[in-house]
């Protein structure tokens, strides 16, 4: 579903992104891991077209497509989405209407019947309980207001709402105390299926224990270093990031 | 050539008419005997004329204020024509196919119902549509209401005591330099009166929009609301008007007696000029509301889009107990075109409110200044005034200034000053579109946002129309 080769990307400049692989398959949970300022959110911007990241080479393939030469909006309609790790808030702009007009922008570019209110509120409501979020959640202004957990859960809810085929969740977990991650991790687990990939952007390994990854990979100094399956996880959370970078170990059984 | 013949072929055409327009047209100019022309041809009452050259008098000892944050071309006073009869229908488009198609384009775009388009660009009135029926029906059910609702120069006539008795009585004939410029010598307007106790059965918009075509360069609006009595009235359009005067200086006065409450609203979406800042409507704008006895109410809310620069600070005198004044404001600048407006609120009276919030919008070069003053006076025990301004920039070439002035006489006050500026934010931009929302869209769904809080004042219907002109004001601002 996702292919990554050889990825170079900057920002102001400076190289952060210094010859990315990944090969991502339908169906399956990776997760990416690794020191602060690796580069795990550059990629996440990078793969969902932020002004400001500049992909100065490589080649990124996303279901047969060149994701780099499409707009930030179309590769959101091409069903690529990325929960932030930062959820920005629009004050003043009812987050009801503004996942419906997400929905309905994304259903037009898809050829699909846009929803009406009443269609698009029976699809909701389901989602909420999922995640435990209350029914005036869809009165308020997006994100304007709510605590740091309700962000995040916001995000996992607007993902569950757009039902996207590739999604990136950038550091979802942070912030987050053990109940909200469980309701997180529970909301991710159950849009897990055969057509939708899901990479996993984390610093710790706490998540994975909830959101087991099929994957895992480290992020280091702009490159993938180490690729295993959960196994690796553990590792690095007994073992920190130090190993891998000092013995440069390009790849782990798994 | 083939103009001039064309022209003398249809000056022969309509040669009563054509002569008759002539005869009503002053020079450009100002003096007293051009007052007393205007005075004369309006058939007003020596009172009248004693006080339009009071108005002129002053006006004279004045000089143009100076300081606004607004670069403002000189002008040329004397280059004016004080007095223009309408112009007549053969200067008009005769239909909607001579009309500037960019014009119909913005129509559509606003949804301007079609029956409207027409009179909205100015074609001939009567190849529009016949408004009579509409506008008797509703003259009809004002009158039934006690309501009287008609033009300025036709209340002199019918109700000389009214307007004498509350002319100028809010905004004295020489309170501002273009106050006195109006009072000498404005045109027409509008006189609104809502006896004691009535609910005008209906926003005064209604009417207004089917009726007002050429409301003038000078416009005088005075609205009195008698004790415990209700109105909403709307000023203005959406729609773009077609205009030929650059200076437009109105003055607006409300008197609001005891427990009586005027709801003022105003869209104003004059010519603001084209991309490089080459023309647009000057709009230096006096407004006030008085709350002059107990319990009155008055809220100003306004959306001012259009004009090249405006200058406007709608105020509220709360001299009644307990009386309240409320200010609601979007202004947006796009291109060049500038605006320095935002509100006074005087509290003389005791347990006086007043709330205060204005939302500036800047893009493309556009410059836009919130001033605001909050008075409590000595004898305003417990006033409370709470204000909140908040700005937004598109783009980097724009700027967005405040200007608050608080003065405070008794130490029972009240007095809250909130302010933001924020940039319409790459983050937010980005957020919508990583959700698969267009440009276009996210951007006019964050600029409502910021808005709300405004239009929600606004009569509903309105309320989608604004909307829809920032939408269109703001077309080509990002990206």
């Amino acid at each position: 579903m996702l292919s990554i080769t050889n990825l170079h990307a900057t920002v102001e400049g400076k190289p952060i992104l210094k010859g990315l692989d990944l090969q991502v398959e339908a169906g399956q949970v990776h997760a990416i891991m690794g020191p602060n300022g690796a580069g795990k959110s550059t990629l996440g911007n990078v793969l969902a077209g932020r002004e400001g990241y500049e992909v100065t080479a490589g080649e990124v393939l996303y279901c047969g497509k060149a994701l780099l030469d499409l707009a930030a909006e179309e590769r959101a309609c091409e069903g690529l989405f990325l929960a932030f790790q930062y959820p920005v808030e629009i004050p003043g702009v009812n987050n009801t209407y503004f996942l419906r007009s997400a929905l309905n922008a994304q259903r037009k570019y898809r050829g699909e019947a846009e929803l009406t209110g009443v269609e698009f509120l029976k699809h909701v409501r389901e989602k909420l309980d999922v995640l435990h979020l209350d029914q005036d959640l869809l009165n308020r202004s997006v994100n304007a207001g709510f605590s740091g957990g309700e962000k995040k859960r916001n995000e996992i809810f607007q993902m569950a709402v757009l039902e996207p085929r590739l999604a990136i969740l950038d550091e979802t977990d942070s912030g987050l105390d053990i109940d909200a991650l469980k309701i997180v991790a529970d909301g991710v687990n159950r849009l897990r299926s055969k057509d939708r990939a899901i990479v996993v952007i984390t610093h710790y390994q706490r998540l994975l224990e909830y959101i087991v990854p099929d994957r895992v990979h480290v992020l280091a100094d702009g490159q993938i270093v180490a690729s295993g399956d959960k196994e690796l996880a553990l590792k690095l959370e007994d073992q920190g990031y130090a190993w891998l970078q000092e013995g440069g170990i390009k790849a782990v059984a798994g | 050539m083939s103009e001039t013949v064309e022209r003398l072929v249809e000056r022969k055409y309509q040669h009563g008419f054509v002569t008759d327009i002539e005869a009503e047209t002053v020079p450009p100019g100002l003096n007293e005997d051009v007052i007393r022309l205007i005075s004369a041809k309006k058939n007003e009452p020596q009172w009248l004329l004693d006080w339009r050259l009071d108005a002129y008098r002053h006006w004279l000892t004045m000089r143009q204020p100076d300081w606004a944050h607004l670069k403002i071309d000189p002008i040329d006073f004397q280059a004016i024509s004080y007095f223009s009869a309408p112009k007549s229908d053969k200067d008009r488009p005769k239909s909607l196919d001579e009309v500037d198609p960019k014009l119909l384009e913005t129509y559509d775009k606003l949804g301007v119902p079609l029956h409207e388009r027409a009179r909205l660009a100015g074609v001939a009135v009567d190849a529009v549509f016949d408004s009579v029926s509409v506008g008797t029906t509703f003259k009809e059910e004002l009158k039934k209401a006690g309501v009287i609702f008609c033009s300025f120069s036709e209340a002199v006539q019918e109700h000389p005591e009214l307007v004498r008795a509350y002319l100028g009585s809010v905004v004295p004939v020489g309170d501002n330099y273009f106050a006195a410029l109006n009072s000498a010598v404005f045109s027409d307007g509008s006189f609104v009166y809502i006896p004691k106790g009535v609910r005008c059965p209906m926003e005064l918009s209604t009417y207004f929009r089917i009726n007002a075509i050429n409301t003038g360069q000078f416009e005088r609006t005075l609205i009195v609301a008698e004790e415990g009595s209700y109105v909403s009235y709307l000023e203005g359009c959406t729609a773009p008007m077609r205009d030929e005067n650059q200076l437009h200086a109105a003055v607006v006065e409300l008197v609001a007696l005891r427990d009586a409450q005027i709801k003022y609203s105003t869209v104003q979406n004059w010519y603001p000029g084209d991309e490089n800042g080459v023309g647009g409507i000057y709009n230096f704008v006096t407004k006030r509301g008085d709350c002059r006895e107990d319990r009155a109410r008055i809220s100003w809310t306004q959306v001012e889009t259009g004009s090249a620069i405006t200058w406007k600070y709608p105020s509220c005198v709360l001299q009644g107990d307990h009386s309240v004044g409320e200010f609601y404001s979007v202004a947006l600048t796009n291109n060049y075109q500038q605006a320095d407006t935002g509100t006074k609120m005087i509290h003389l009276g005791r347990h006086t409110r007043s709330k205060i919030i204005s939302k500036g919008i800047s893009a493309g070069r556009g410059q836009n200044a919130y001033r605001g003053l909050v008075k409590i006076g000595q004898r305003a025990e417990n006033a409370r005034n709470f204000t909140q301004c908040d700005s937004m920039l598109i783009g980097k070439a724009c700027g967005a200034h405040t200007f608050p002035y608080i003065e405070v006489k008794n130490p029972s006050a009240q007095v809250e000053h909130e302010a933001t500026t924020s940039k319409i934010g790459e983050d937010q931009l980005f957020y919508c579109l990583q959700r698969g929302i267009a440009e276009e869209d996210a951007v006019s769904m964050i600029v409502d946002g910021f808005c709300k809080q405004v239009f929600k004042e606004l009569p509903m219907e309105f309320a989608v129309e604004a909307k829809a002109l920032l939408e269109v004001s703001l077309e080509g601002a990002v990206g």
